[in-house]
């Protein structure tokens, strides 16, 4: 059988393994977001241009330093999980006692400034970033070509994703995590260090964005504008998904990616707006999200 | 299983509230624990327990601002288990809440105001005049003035002394006129003095109304509650009258230390 | 300030008004009357019902389109077509409304701004709407024989919109429905118990801030003769609530301030610095939420009850 729906199985597949790798990149940013805001009660809006600033980084670093992607890959979200820790020492420790809107319209500011200032000094052109040699050409699998960078995303933002999940749920370092979410005063008490652990949860969350943002860079143009519509997509994954549950933002990331992949062999008019729509649905039948735990 | 003791006090008035296996669970842990509850009209009836019995989330229950895990309530004879929770207080139960519930930037006269304005049918009229409020005046000074606070009615809310904030309170529940009137800790963190006024209040608009009242302070207890329900764990452990419930071994065990000496000493 | 004074002071800022095109180029003005409407309309929202709506570009933009395409292809009367703008945004808003009202807070927002995204692509999209280029070449029409095409009449229809709209408005504040929205602002729980059904106070008040979004997004295709993405964008639900934070949020000048200000700031920055212009803008954001949070009128109210000496909370 070679077709489906009168589609041919390799395009078919080929669509599927795109949506896979774009839902990668929304399971990392919606699993950044959740870990944030779960410490923080911060809706981080700067969360697409910090992932844009990783594979902006990466660029610079590839075209003026030399710098190639296996070393960018470990180096630029250290690099931007230092400016997370910079971000939220300057700006995000003053707000914890306001309303957390105030958090989303600081962040919201601080995502403009990335972004124009980043439009400012290398304007709005794409840039391509070639795929590492080792990552090159695909495996042929009779049917149809399965390239090998593809794969690679999947599979590393598959293990980031489940280490942190891993991390959170099942260990030690996991459970202060969650006490000092729950009750901050008492973790305080027990000699841990809530303030640090703030910090480093929000450089955590933002280092995560940044290795999706390097991830990313080889399959498209690198630019300041490729997070401008990002961002928004993965807030209605967050609002498709509820925060309440890592499993949940991953899955529901994955999910939606493969969904707009489909949506792209099908109907590809509706491909931008089938997550938003998604999101009606789940809105209408499932008003707290498919994981979450509000009320 | 719990040890019942029978109350005797007075003759049996029918039950103006009743539930039938509460339960709620958050996440795996039970907070409420098949919880039969019987409140008869007219009494002064007092929820008791230690800290995290789950009488706060049985109010809750009671009011619909959580939904039971299972079980059902029954509020005059109707079954209200699936009612939203603005519902059940325009059928007569108006609670309050633990921590103050007033609102801070309105005054004084505002907050009784907010309570009456409902009934005039306008509150969804964005053309009207706000001066078309002002026939309510007279009605909510008389309603502060039956909690000794007609002298603030100018005031702005959060510059209230606590006690007065919870004399407001029990003033804008009152416009309601509610049939039964649910208190969560009315005299928590009050002084001696507040505290005998908020009783001797109580005990005044208990008149032809229901009051369920979550209560630490014995004394109050002991001095105005006609019926007593102890919780502990979420599960019923003893109900009557104080001097049965006060007497009751289980009771004092798990009240243990400083409250046992307390509920012994006001015995 | 008593409401005499205050109506005083009204009925000097209305003269004041209708006297600037001798001084100030009207087509300025017009278009600092349709973002300070919108702004009024966002603060109906955020600074009255405690709703942070980030998509409130939907209904400037959606109407600013409904209201080009009905002076344009269907050559309806120019008032018509602003009626019919403002009908648009608020049957959106009730739908909007609807859904988003289904979660709280933080979550509201980011719903609000999805289903803004939403709305974007389908204007992107869809046939009517021109795609990239957006609507072109909107007649302004004629009003009782008098041609709009001249900017001091246009100017003069504005400036009578716009003060009706800040009239009712202001009335809304104050009218029985406010109270009741400025009861859930303050303590929603009790509210519920004393038997409001919030959610449909919050729905009204939601569609009444997208009705007006909606009219001033009519306002601004008619005076500029097209409608276009920029009006949908996200870059604009922004810019909305920077204008009425900065201007002070929960304030009746506030958001009339703040407009004034930004428009001002991008039609005099905008040619010159490029997207220097997002990173001011991000800028004045940070510095609003961190140090400036009652914006330029709630400072300028506690000064003066400082000055005479009253606590300010
Ligand atoms: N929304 C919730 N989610 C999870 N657990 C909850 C929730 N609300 C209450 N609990 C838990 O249920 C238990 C009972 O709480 P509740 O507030 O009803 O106690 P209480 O008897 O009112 O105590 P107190 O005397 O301190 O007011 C507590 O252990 C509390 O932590
Ligand atoms: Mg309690």
């Amino acid at each position: 059988m070679n077709e489906i729906f009168g589609i041919p199985l390799p395009a078919l597949l080929g669509q599927l393994m795109l949506g896979l790798v774009n839902g990668s990149f929304y399971a990392l940013l919606s699993l950044g977001l959740a870990v944030i805001f779960g410490m923080l009660h911060i809706i981080n809006f700067a969360h697409g241009a910090l992932y844009m600033m990783g594979a902006m980084f990466s660029w610079l670093a590839m075209v003026y330093l030399g710098i190639g992607y296996w070393r960018s890959l470990l180096l630029v979200p250290l690099f931007v999980g230092a400016i997370g820790i910079v971000i939220e020492r300057f700006l995000l420790q003053w707000i914890y006692k306001l309303d957390p809107l105030y958090g989303l319209l600081l962040t919201f500011g601080v995502a403009l400034i990335i972004g124009g200032g980043f439009r400012y000094v290398f304007g709005s052109s794409g840039q391509p970033y070639s795929i590492p040699p080792e990552l090159g050409g695909a495996v042929d699998l009779g049917f149809m070509f399965l390239p090998k960078y593809r794969m690679w995303v999947i599979v590393a933002s598959l293990t980031i994703c489940f280490a942190t999940w891993f991390m959170i749920e099942k260990t030690r370092l996991g459970a202060y995590l969650r006490a000092g979410t729950e009750n901050p005063g008492l973790t305080q008490a027990f000699g841990i260090n809530v303030p640090v652990m703030v910090m480093l949860t929000y450089a955590f969350g933002t280092a995560l964005a940044a290795f999706a943002g390097v991830l990313a860079a080889p399959t498209t143009q690198v630019s300041p504008l490729m997070s401008s519509n990002m961002i928004i997509t993965v807030f209605a994954v967050v609002v498709i998904g509820g925060m309440g549950s890592i499993m949940g933002s991953i899955i529901t990331g994955l999910g939606l990616g493969v969904i707009e992949g489909l949506t792209k062999v099908f109907y590809a008019q509706a491909s931008s707006t089938v997550v938003f729509i998604v999101m009606v649905i789940v809105l209408m039948v499932r008003p707290a999200g498919l994981f979450g735990k509000e009320k | 299983m719990t040890d019942k003791t029978v109350a005797t006090a007075r003759p049996e008035a029918e039950p103006i509230l009743e539930t039938h296996g509460l339960v709620k669970e958050f996440r795996g842990f039970v907070a409420v624990d098949g919880v039969d509850l019987k409140i008869r009209r007219g009494h002064i009836h007092a929820l008791i327990g230690p800290n995290g019995a789950g009488k706060t989330t049985c109010f809750n229950l009671l009011t619909k601002f959580l939904q039971p895990t299972r079980g059902t309530i029954r509020f005059k004879g109707r079954d209200i288990t699936g009612e939203a929770p603005q519902r059940i207080a325009r059928t007569g139960m108006v609670r309050s809440f633990q921590i103050s519930a007033v609102f801070p930037h309105m005054t004084v006269l505002e907050n009784v105001k907010v309570a009456l304005q409902r009934k005039l049918g306008t509150t969804f009229h964005f053309w009207e005049s706000g001066a078309s409020l002002r026939r309510l005046d007279e009605q909510a000074m008389a309603l502060l003035a039956s909690v000794g606070l007609e002298r603030y009615a100018d005031m702005v809310t959060v510059e209230m002394p606590y006690g007065r904030k919870r004399a407001l309170e029990i003033a804008t529940t009152l416009a309601l006129e509610p049939e039964l009137m649910l208190l969560d800790e009315p005299t928590q963190g009050m002084g001696h003095e507040d505290v005998e006024l908020v009783m001797q209040l109580i005990k005044k608009v208990s008149v032809n109304r229901t009051i369920l009242m979550v209560e630490h302070n014995m004394k109050v207890v002991s001095g105005i509650c006609d019926a007593i329900t102890v919780l502990a764990r979420g599960a019923i452990l003893a109900e009557g009258d104080y001097d049965a419930v006060s007497s009751n071994p289980l009771v004092i065990e798990a009240y243990m230390g400083s409250e046992a000496a307390q509920l012994a000493g006001a015995h | 300030m008593n409401a005499r004074k205050s109506s005083i002071a009204y009925v000097i800022g209305f003269a004041l008004l209708l006297a600037a095109p001798a001084a100030i180029y009207p087509v300025l003005i017009m278009k600092v009357l349709c973002f300070a409407l919108f702004a009024c309309a966002f603060n109906l929202l955020l600074g009255y019902t405690g709703l942070l709506s980030f998509g409130h570009a939907m209904f400037l933009g959606g109407s600013a389109y409904l209201t080009g395409h009905a002076l344009t292809a269907w050559e309806l009367p120019t008032l018509a077509g602003l009626a019919l703008g403002t009908l648009g945004g608020a049957v959106l808003g009730a739908l909007v409304g609807m859904l988003a009202i289904r979660r709280q807070g933080i979550y509201f927002a980011m719903v609000t701004l999805a289903l803004a995204q939403l709305m974007y692509f389908v204007l992107l999209q869809s046939s009517f709407s021109g795609g990239e280029n957006g609507l072109q070449g909107v007649p302004r029409g004629s009003l009782f024989g008098l041609d709009l095409a001249n900017d001091y009449i246009l100017y003069y229809l504005i400036v009578v919109l716009f003060s009706l709209t800040f009239w009712l408005i202001q009335r809304t504040i104050q009218s029985p429905f406010g109270q009741t929205l400025k009861a859930i602002r303050e303590n929603e729980p009790r509210a519920i118990s004393l038997g409001y059904d919030v959610d449909r106070y919050k729905l009204l008040a939601f569609v009444l801030s997208a009705g007006l979004a909606g009219l001033a997004g009519s306002m601004k295709t008619v005076l500029f003769g097209f409608a276009t993405l920029t009006d949908a964008h996200w870059n604009t639900s922004g810019e909305v609530v920077l204008m009425t934070l900065l201007g002070g949020m929960g304030t009746v000048l506030g958001p009339i301030a703040g407009a004034t200000v930004i428009v001002s700031l991008h039609s005099e920055l905008a040619d010159k610095v490029g997207s220097l212009v997002t990173v001011i803008t991000g800028f004045l954001f940070v510095f609003c939420v961190l140090v400036f949070r009652r914006g330029i009128v709630g400072e300028g109210i506690a000064l003066y009850h400082r000055m005479i000496g009253e606590k300010y909370r």
